[in-house]
């Protein structure tokens, strides 16, 4: 069970929002690339996210670039899960290789601050502000499977193939 | 049951019959990298435990980002993929080659074909047939390694183009109309097909720009049949025997369909700060820009200089405008070089950029100042795309930009054509 507080943003957060390419010298500096998470979205977000907080947006989260150092990133402030009403593909399929929850879910009935309960595995989510309960969309089983063991590198370690 | 593009490519890769919503395990033809995914791809592969790439020809690496590099940072980046493609063999494009996608089109992709790359822009090889998708640098990684990949088949949306373009209208209007018309996320997970005899009609370089910006309504690919048109564009590249007509069948089960008229098509802009955001040249005429940009794997052909030049041989760029030339590849450029088009541009007072990304995505070259606007050929117009959060990004055609870099504000091409 995760818990923890909500960031809220609007639709269409592009990976230029999380990532932008103006700081594309420091992709091979993860520590430092990581204290500007976001930062063209809310310049405060990275310096008040704490561990176990939600990323929570509204249509197409992460469209654009393929770069999967924006859910890498987003991992890194401590985030547990994103939360959104929709998320572009590249960077759906980039988290949950990278190990960090995507949940789609009506997230108009969650508010900025909010706290929030959620259970990844029957994919649950309370919040815990105003009460609502919501249920995420079905994630593939071979992305479950691949988000059970922490990412797509340790699955490959573990099973040494792609097994569907 | 009908097979749509997508479906068939699939289904003959995997060998085994598979739908949308199947998810499919097939041998990847290529993967590739660019210089800012790539670094992540060399660590992920070293830290999986593999120690060699399951097939050197079929993995290639491009230095098209930050090319050449403006910072130490992303030279040592440069330094750790040139010793990957050593220690590997595996293909490497270096500084001045030009852009992964152009590449790929030119030398590398066949119909039928998997191909990965760790660049949302992928999509582009879908021109040829290709089933060519952008992935994050640790599924690339995977695939150089494995040599497959795991794929769900998409549904597709089929996009019937019939009819002539006006004067004026070119791929790329027709490409942002239709992402103005179903949306920045309209095919999020989905193929894009395209068919009817504007398709049939048009030349690889336009179909290159379609299959481009596929993913900019969330497509996972943008496809077009493998026809007449893709046999003599691989004849002219020497690969006239990798050529396979690949077609979707008659009965092809469609999610939905959508049938353009391309005669009606008028130039076409996105406005800042999302692709979809479109509207007639026409209608937002007056726009003042300070910057235009014609380059890109979008819009950086011979094809797009030729129209670019006819538009302003022998003219002046406005002079507050710097109008930036980038062209896609070396090889696009020594052509563009030869037929003059380049002339014409600098005379006209453009800068030529190096082969590459260039000014795109805000790494070097063309950054914009706070509250200035571009007018670009590239296919991404978001906050902060160009380098500066305080800027704005206008996306259209060639010939709308070389127009609009004549008058200095945004203008219908046709007006000067």
């Amino acid at each position: 069970m995760l818990r923890g507080r909500v960031f809220k943003f609007g639709n269409d957060i592009s990976t230029d929002l999380i990532v932008p390419g103006r700081l594309a010298h420091l992709r091979s500096n993860l520590p430092e690339l990581a204290k500007h998470v976001l930062e063209d979205a809310d310049p405060t977000f990275a310096s008040r996210v704490k561990p176990g907080d939600f990323v929570v947006g509204g249509s197409n989260f992460g469209l654009g670039s393929s770069r999967e150092h924006a859910p890498l990133v987003i991992k890194m402030a401590g985030v547990s899960a994103v939360l959104a009403k929709s998320a572009a593909r590249i960077f759906f399929r980039n988290a949950i290789n990278q190990g960090l929850p995507v949940l789609i879910c009506d997230t108009d009935k969650i508010s900025d601050g909010d706290e929030l309960e959620v259970d990844l595995a029957t994919g649950q989510i309370k919040d815990l502000t105003n009460g609502a309960e919501l249920t995420s969309g079905k994630i593939p089983p071979v992305m479950l499977r691949i988000l059970a063991e922490g990412g797509l590198i340790p699955y490959v370690q573990k099973y040494g193939d792609i097994k569907v | 049951m009908g097979k749509t593009l997508a479906e068939n490519i699939l289904s003959s890769k995997s060998g085994t019959d598979v739908h949308a919503g199947d998810i499919a395990v097939v041998p990847v033809d290529l993967a590739f990298v660019q210089d800012t995914t790539g670094p992540l791809t060399v660590r992920q592969f070293q830290a999986s435990g593999l120690k060699k790439v399951s097939d050197p020809g079929k993995v290639a690496l491009f230095l098209d980002h930050a090319a050449p590099s403006p910072r130490s940072e992303l030279s040592n980046d440069h330094m750790l993929l040139r010793s990957f493609a050593a220690e590997q063999k595996c293909m490497i494009f270096d500084v001045g080659e030009g852009i992964s996608h152009q590449i790929v089109a030119e030398r590398l992709a066949d119909p039928g074909q998997i191909i990965i790359g760790a660049d949302s822009h992928s999509v582009t090889a879908g021109a040829l047939g290709a089933f060519a998708t952008g992935m994050g640098s640790t599924d690339v990684a995977m695939g150089m390694g494995l040599g497959k990949t795991w794929l769900r088949v998409p549904e597709t949306i089929r996009v019937n183009v019939n009819g002539e373009f006006q004067k004026g209208v070119f791929a790329k209007d027709l490409i942002l109309h239709v992402i103005g018309k179903i949306g920045a996320d309209g095919a999020t997970y989905k193929s894009i097909e395209f068919g009817g005899d504007t398709i049939d009609n048009m030349t690889i370089s336009g179909r290159l720009t379609i299959a481009n910006m596929a993913v900019e309504a969330g497509a996972k690919v943008g496809l077009f049949p493998s026809d007449r048109t893709t046999r003599r564009y691989l004849l002219s590249r020497g690969r006239g025997q990798h050529y396979k007509s690949i077609q979707p069948d008659p009965d092809a089960k469609y999610e939905s369909v959508i049938s353009i008229d391309a005669s009606e098509l008028e130039p076409t802009v996105s406005q800042p700060h999302t692709v979809d955001n479109v509207a007639t040249a026409g209608k937002i005429k007056g726009k003042k820009i300070s910057q235009v940009f014609i380059g890109t794997c979008t819009n950086g052909r011979v094809e797009d200089f030729e129209v670019a030049a006819s538009i302003l041989r022998h003219k002046k760029v406005h002079p507050g405008v710097r109008l930036l030339i980038g062209p896609a590849s070396r090889e696009v450029l020594l052509d563009s070089m030869k037929a003059r088009f380049i002339q014409a541009l600098v005379e006209a007072g453009g800068t030529v950029l190096p082969p590459g990304c260039a000014a795109c995505l805000g790494v070097h070259q063309g950054v914009l100042g706070d509250g200035e606007a571009c007018l670009s050929t590239a296919n991404r117009n978001f906050k902060g795309r160009m380098g500066n959060p305080e800027s704005f990004i206008y996306l259209a055609s060639p010939a709308t930009a070389a127009a609009s870099a004549l008058a200095g504000e945004i203008v219908d091409p046709r007006e000067v054509m």
